[in-house]
């Protein structure tokens, strides 16, 4: 086990971050509506470690990763990152913030410039935020960094479509490591890829965290990918955070009944553990963030809920050191 | 080569040495490559592979939807119920299709009509395959939409895709697949796009309806997690041929190809113990229009030897129950190996 961090020092911290989104009022004069992308949520990223963000498609895991960004202006809430709050900062401030803070997309093909070859968009940012001025340096850099990620010299005169998709993704981490941020935040950077592949990008972000001491926020929805790579798992669920605890607790205990869910419904590849496998299918889907449910917004679907479940917002509560759920029952 | 046991049901599909080239501008591909495989009466076959094996070509290949002039089916037979699919005319493939064997797609939005109600969509094929009248198509169309969990399925039918969620238009899909009673559906990667609550409840409800109504399915995806519980037997695809087949149990307990047993190893497990390092099969995929001339999985490969360069093995037996492999080395592989 890895010391633990200081945790009077976090990298992170997110405390009630809201975001909500206004849609509709189209041409058919329809009222429109409020989507609550992410509606009040704590957490922090602690040095060095890996804070897995699990949850489905619009639970509010990719926009938590992009207020964090500043990609996206917070609704409510605040943002400390290095120990200073960056929700309100502007645009020529936020660049240096940036340079701390990267970001690697789940599909490398659309985040890299078609028309540059991949030694440009490695010199890019380097050129950019002035981080080597010299050309022939700057070379030098992309040489390294290419290196760094199982990448050979001669990639650089490659374009993108030139590359396989574990290449690309290799490329959109090498660009990220450029700016020697502290955080990274990983939006799903493997679900586009081969199964095959997966592996080298996750033991490959893995070494680098290692070598760089950095600190990654990993989004993603694969929960057997995100218990190999994560120190501490949050899951989110309809924009609230409904679990947060160490990977050994959440995945040997989970609390909440949501996450129990997920566990349940990920498919082992054993034909034999399957058949014995306990499922608990859950019923209905999410409903939609324009209008979510009283209470818990999971009660809907919750196979445990009693009464109060609909009336009563539960808190994310510490239920043991360590592990916060959010449920009435926990 | 007559190397599977008798099947316990008569066979209904069987693809027999099919090859389907695709002209591109970096060269021909031979997107699938002399494969063989069959699905008997009411079974589950899955065909695993990664992107670009030739999975989904092969289903549409048995559809004889590869879009020429790029794509060309070259030669080999599809026998379905002893007829072979590609001496059909078309006016008499357009009979197959959908009536006799269905599909059902990955991404169901861009499969259906946006701006047809979800009930014509549904009648349209009913009318016109089974020569039902609007009022008895309408009848069906509800019973169809009941039977694959759809609440409420009178009002839902004046409604359109957009406003039915992604397992919802899932569900509609399977519907419409199993609306003129067929004995096959082709899935291609049905649950790829949903969330893995959604994904368990449509595996589920396919599996149930494919017991009830004794339709076989053909179901292609990329996730051996996925064909796991669900398919009888496995098909493994690597650049354009089948490189491993068994039935599900014994092909999980005991892969005979070092790319079966690469894919097994490199994903992380829930029900086994964290491990350090994951191993990931080393190398990038295969480029399709520059295959080596022996094995294409070679450059790859953690058990070559010389010989593997020179000469593409053949399936050969590898196990018990019609277990095959094509790889020289099958006999010397073993799940310790590789751990």
């Amino acid at each position: 086990m890895p010391p633990e961090p200081d945790v009077k020092q976090p990298l992170l911290e997110v405390k009630g971050l809201v975001k909500h989104f206004h849609v509709g009022g189209g041409i058919l004069g329809s009222p429109g509506g409020t989507v609550r992308a992410i509606d009040g949520i704590d957490f922090t990223i602690r040095r060095g470690e890996t804070l897995g963000l699990v949850g489905e498609s619009g639970c509010g895991k990719t926009t938590t990763g992009r207020c964090i960004l500043r990609l996206e202006q917070p609704t409510g809430g605040r943002i400390v990152f290095e120990g200073r709050d960056i929700t309100a900062l502007g645009e020529v401030e936020l660049r240096s913030v940036r340079r701390r803070m990267q970001v690697i997309f789940q599909d490398p093909y659309s985040s890299l410039n078609p028309r540059m070859s991949i030694g440009e968009i490695l010199a890019e940012p380097l050129q950019v935020h002035g981080i080597v001025k010299d050309k022939a340096k700057r070379a030098d850099r992309v040489r390294e960094l290419l290196e760094q990620v199982g990448l050979l010299p001669r990639h650089a005169e490659r374009y993108p479509h030139q590359l396989s998709g574990g290449q690309r993704q290799r490329v959109g981490i090498a660009r990220a490591l450029a700016m020697e941020p502290s955080l990274i935040i990983c939006d799903e950077p493997v679900s586009a890829l081969d199964v095959s592949i997966q592996a080298q990008i996750i033991n490959l972000l893995e070494d680098l965290q290692a070598r760089y001491h950095l600190t990654y926020l990993f989004i993603a929805h694969d929960l057997s990918v995100v218990r190999h790579i994560s120190d501490r798992v949050a899951v989110m669920y309809l924009g609230k955070m409904v679990e947060l605890a160490d990977r050994q607790a959440l995945y040997e205990n989970p609390l909440h009944p949501y996450t129990r869910a997920l566990l349940s419904a990920v498919p082992i590849p054993d034909p034999r553990m399957e058949a014995r496998r306990e499922r608990m299918v859950l019923r209905g889907e999410v409903p939609s963030p324009l209008n979510p449910p009283t209470g818990c917004v999971f009660h809907p679907r919750c196979p445990v809920a009693v009464g109060r479940c609909s009336a009563e917002i539960p808190p994310l509560r510490e239920i043991k050191p360590g592990h916060w759920a959010a449920c009435h029952l926990a | 080569m007559v190397l599977d046991c008798p099947p316990l049901m008569p066979t209904l599909l069987e693809v027999q040495e099919l090859k389907t080239t695709f002209t591109t501008a970096a060269g021909l591909v031979r997107a699938v490559d002399g494969v063989s495989w069959e699905v008997n009466e009411g079974e589950t076959v899955a065909l695993v592979g990664e992107s670009g094996c030739g999975k989904s070509v092969s289903a549409l290949s048995i559809m004889r939807l590869v879009a020429p002039p790029t794509g060309r089916i070259e030669s080999g037979r599809i026998l379905y119920k002893g007829r072979d699919l590609l001496a059909l005319t078309e006016p008499e493939m357009q009979r197959v299709r959908g009536r006799e064997i269905a599909m059902v797609f990955q991404e169901p939005m861009t499969s259906l009509n946006p701006v047809l109600t979800i009930g014509r969509q549904l009648t349209e094929g009913l009318e016109i395959h089974m020569h039902m009248d609007p009022p008895a198509a309408r009848v069906r169309a509800i019973e169809l939409l009941g039977m694959v969990g759809i609440p409420d399925p009178e009002r839902r039918l004046a409604q359109y895709p957009h406003q039915f969620s992604g397992g919802m238009r899932q569900r509609m899909m399977i519907a419409m697949a199993l609306a003129c009673n067929p004995s096959l559906i082709l899935a291609d990667e049905p649950t790829t796009a949903l969330d893995v609550t959604i994904q368990a409840q449509i595996l589920e409800l396919m599996q149930s309806l494919s017991r009830k109504l004794g339709v076989a399915m053909l179901i292609i995806t990329h996730n051996l997690g996925v064909v796991a519980r669900y398919a009888d037997r496995v098909n493994v695809m690597y650049a354009g041929r089948i490189i491993e087949r068994a039935s599900a149990e014994e092909l999980y307990a005991n892969p005979r190809h070092p790319y079966t047993l690469g894919l097994l190893r490199s994903v992380p497990r829930l029900d086994e113990p964290r491990r350090a390092r994951l191993d990931p099969i080393e190398g990038q995929p295969p480029d399709l229009t520059r295959l080596p001339q022996g094995c294409s999985f070679t450059p790859r490969c953690a058990f070559k030897v010389r010989r593997c360069d020179e000469q593409a093995p053949e399936l050969a037996a590898a196990g018990p129950g019609g277990h095959v492999s094509a790889c020289w080395e099958s006999t010397r592989l073993t799940k310790q190996d590789a751990a």
